[in-house]
């Protein structure tokens, strides 16, 4: 399987969405006034951010997106608690390279990986390196490594157990002979350097049927037969939930993956203390159970409950309530979508009424915006995240929501100003109002109706878009989505997704009120 | 005669065509001055350059003595009153907010503006009644009131008006045109006034200025084009119109 898991491709959510414009009757207000409200809507979300982030400096542990690397997460969470050390846990921020960056960078403190993927991944080092040569080399980087927690979660292909019998297929040799078996494999599996590739040349196999997929949705592919053989690790409770087989690795392909805790050596001393008495406490049939159960309770703290023996009855003491995490989630996901809109007004309003001017600056803005909008949000979340202001981060969720927020705002900013008819356009140049004042009390005010609908379009689309967040752990309704992809659980994505559109069509007819309040009366009859 | 707009050698370009050739003209204060002739002739450039909203290529043009610069035409703009075919109302505002708007800007007192509204409203003969409505809410020959209240508002010493009463049917047309004339009597207005109907010029004008193909041909009293034309265009312009009336 995959040590790290790249979510698989996210279309961002595009609601269609279409203007009203049904000419309703309300009160007249100045669009001088409308500012001022959007920034008291806009602003609640800023209040709770400032609220979210008072509390003290914790550990943070990060967490790859599978069940394993949850687990493993959740239980250091535990020991540092057990030891008196405040602890956050941020759950499921992406793959190998983020988590590593945001270890460097200081935004987690820890995070479970394996050796096989520090050589390959990391340090791009060769196979044999030796643990302590592995030890060296992260000291340079100012990071620690713990012994190996007693198990090697290595790679392995896996296929149905019925299929294997079928063809007699035992290791991974025996697959040269069925070249029409189609092959899933998890993204990050096709990019390793001990992944596909230079596995298909060590073993000489043929398949040239090969998908990317998503971990947890390749094992429904493989229950319903859209695909023979996925990639695993040897740890996965799902090999044998799903009654699958792993195929021998007969030629020794795959290096060791002995699971350890990266740490930056600069973490307090009982901290790291706390993390090395977790050194050498799992074997791999301790790690499936763990992995088995928290699936089948859907639950990572209850799996790490299970390591300290706390027993299966503790469940009350594990979760929140379902109310209070939805609670948590929308609050964060209207935080992420509220902060990034405003910014996007902030500035997408002035680059429209620029862009609005024309001339090969006006061109150039809503070429950027335009260029902008067209990245797709996972690579965009790849691109902010290894810059050091942003990282690992709730700012860089805003940062990516900003950025999309941006297109619909300036470009219908500076549609709206270039549709004015030249008649009202000149009658207020002729009149002698200065450029500010023609601009304030005329040209906004008669573009209010498209300047509004570009921002509803934007906060649709970024309610959408910031289910996303929770890839790089920023959390929002995108949470319980992410784990039950993980988890292929279906209640659990409803979870969020439900929610996430519920409240997209709560903006939206939020912002149809909007309308009638802010749009001046006279252009709604 | 003392002029209140004087042109020297004005001309005005777009990228093909000449818009406006070198133009000299004076426009006398307490006058109507009529700028008539066929489509593009230059008579809308040439009230578009004294109010700036395009620049002219070469030349001079000076209100009341002084030259107009980027550094004043705010000033003097507020100075003019513009009326154009379509009103230019702004849809957003009330008629009452569209007429107060640059009353407003210049910090007239609430006693003041609503004095000059009301006295507006009779000149105007626009009813009260109809201020609080939008221009949708108002009728072609209610919107020209509105926005000739507007241009009116700080007693400009020019008045410019672009086919003015050009979008209107015959008889809003004809009731607009009475009192029209009339509010320039009263009021003694400098006014320019552009038509492309010689009965409407005659109507109004004390001085005639007829133009084609960028040029003034020749401008005076009507009789003076009746009787002495400089040119058979003139002739030509003057007998067209007239066939057409006596229809």
């Amino acid at each position: 399987m995959n040590r790290i898991r790249k979510a698989g491709k996210e279309e961002r959510a595009e609601s269609g969405i279409q203007e009203s414009k049904n000419g309703n009757l309300g009160i007249r207000l100045s669009l001088v006034s409308l500012f001022p409200d959007f920034f008291l809507l806009s602003c609640i979300p800023v209040f709770l951010i400032c609220f979210a982030s008072a509390s003290a400096q914790p550990i943070v542990i990060g967490s790859k997106k599978f069940t394993e690397s949850y687990v493993l997460a959740e239980i250091a969470k535990r020991a540092l608690t057990d030891a008196g050390i405040p602890v956050e846990h941020r759950q499921g921020m992406g793959g190998t390279i983020i988590l590593w960056q945001a270890l460097r960078g200081g935004q987690i403190d820890a995070y479970p990986e394996y050796t096989g993927t520090i050589a390959q991944e990391i340090l791009k080092g060769d196979h044999s390196s030796s643990l302590a040569e592995i030890r060296d080399s992260l000291a340079k980087f100012g990071v620690g490594m713990t012994e190996s927690l007693g198990f090697n979660n290595t790679y392995a292909l896996v296929m149905r157990r019925s299929e294997t019998q079928r063809l007699g297929v035992r290791t991974i040799s025996d697959l040269r002979r069925y070249p029409e078996l189609k092959v899933g494999l998890t993204h990050e599996f096709l990019d390793r350097q001990d992944g596909w590739q230079p596995l298909r040349d060590r073993y000489a196999l043929p398949q040239r049927n090969v998908i990317g997929i998503d971990h947890a949705l390749g094992y429904s592919a493989l229950a319903n037969g859209s695909i023979d053989v996925k990639d695993a690790y040897s740890t996965d409770a799902k090999i044998e939930q799903n009654d699958l087989v792993a195929l021998e690795d007969d030629l020794q392909f795959f290096p060791k993956y002995e699971a350890i805790f990266l740490f930056r050596l600069s973490m307090p001393a009982d901290a790291i203390a706390a993390l090395r008495r977790l050194e050498g406490t799992l074997n791999e049939k301790r790690m499936i159970r763990l992995n088995a159960e928290a699936e089948r309770a859907k639950n990572y703290a209850r799996a790490a409950d299970l390591y300290f023996e706390r027993g299966v009855g503790s469940r009350n003491t594990v979760g929140e309530s379902f109310p209070k995490k939805l609670v948590r989630w929308t609050l964060r996901h209207l935080q992420l979508a509220g902060f990034s809109l405003l910014l996007s007004m902030i500035v997408g309003i002035p680059l429209g009424i620029v862009a609005s001017r024309g001339g090969a600056i006006g061109q150039a803005i809503l070429g950027f915006a335009s260029i902008v909008q067209t990245i797709p949000s996972l690579a965009m979340l790849a691109l902010l995240v290894p810059i050091p202001f942003f990282g690992i981060s709730v700012r860089t969720a805003i940062a990516a929501l900003f950025l999309y927020g941006l297109l619909p705002i300036v470009r219908n900013t500076a549609s709206g100003l270039q549709d004015i008819p030249r008649a009202m356009r000149e009658s207020a140049i002729a009149l002698g109002l200065s450029p500010i004042a023609r601009l304030w009390e005329i040209y906004l005010p008669i573009a209010s109706r498209s300047i509004l609908s570009g921002i509803k379009t934007s906060a649709v689309i970024n309610i959408g878009t910031a289910t996303l967040a929770a890839l790089i752990g920023a959390g929002g309704l995108g949470e319980p989505i992410l784990s039950g992809l993980n988890l292929n659980d279906r209640v659990t994505i409803l979870e969020g997704a439900i929610p996430a559109a519920l409240l997209a069509l709560l903006v939206q007819w939020i912002f149809d009120l909007l309308d009638r309040v802010l749009i001046p009366k006279g252009l709604r009859l | 005669m003392n002029g209140l707009v004087k042109l020297v050698d004005v001309s005005k370009r777009y990228a093909d065509a000449a818009a406006l050739h070198p133009t000299t003209l004076s426009i006398d204060r307490g006058q109507t001055t009529i700028l008539i002739g066929p489509s593009g002739c230059g008579k809308s450039t040439l009230l578009r350059l004294i109010i700036r909203l395009i620049e002219p290529d070469s030349g001079s043009i000076e209100f009341d003595g002084e030259p107009i610069t980027p550094g004043n035409i705010n000033a003097i703009r507020r100075r003019i009153g513009y009326v154009i075919q379509e009103g230019g109302l702004f849809p957003h505002l009330t008629a009452r907010a569209n007429v107060l708007l640059m009353a407003h800007h210049v910090g007239k007192s609430r006693e003041e503006m609503h004095k000059r509204l009301l006295e507006l409203c009779e000149l105007t003969r626009f009813s009260n009644n109809l201020l609080p409505r939008y221009p949708v809410e108002l009728s072609g020959g209610q919107r020209q009131r509105v926005s000739l209240m507007r241009a009116l508002m700080l007693s400009p010493e020019l008045l410019l008006l672009d086919e003015p009463l050009g979008a209107l049917d015959p008889l809003v047309r004809a009731s607009l045109q009475n009192d029209l004339k009339e509010i320039f009597a009263r009021l003694q207005q400098t006014a320019l006034f552009v038509t492309h109907d010689l009965a409407e010029a005659i109507y109004f004008g004390d001085q005639i200025v007829l133009m084609n193909e960028g040029g003034i041909v020749q401008k005076g009293p009507v009789t003076d084009l009746r009787e002495r034309p400089s040119d058979p265009f003139v002739s030509e312009f003057i007998n067209a119109q007239r066939g057409l009336a006596s229809l």
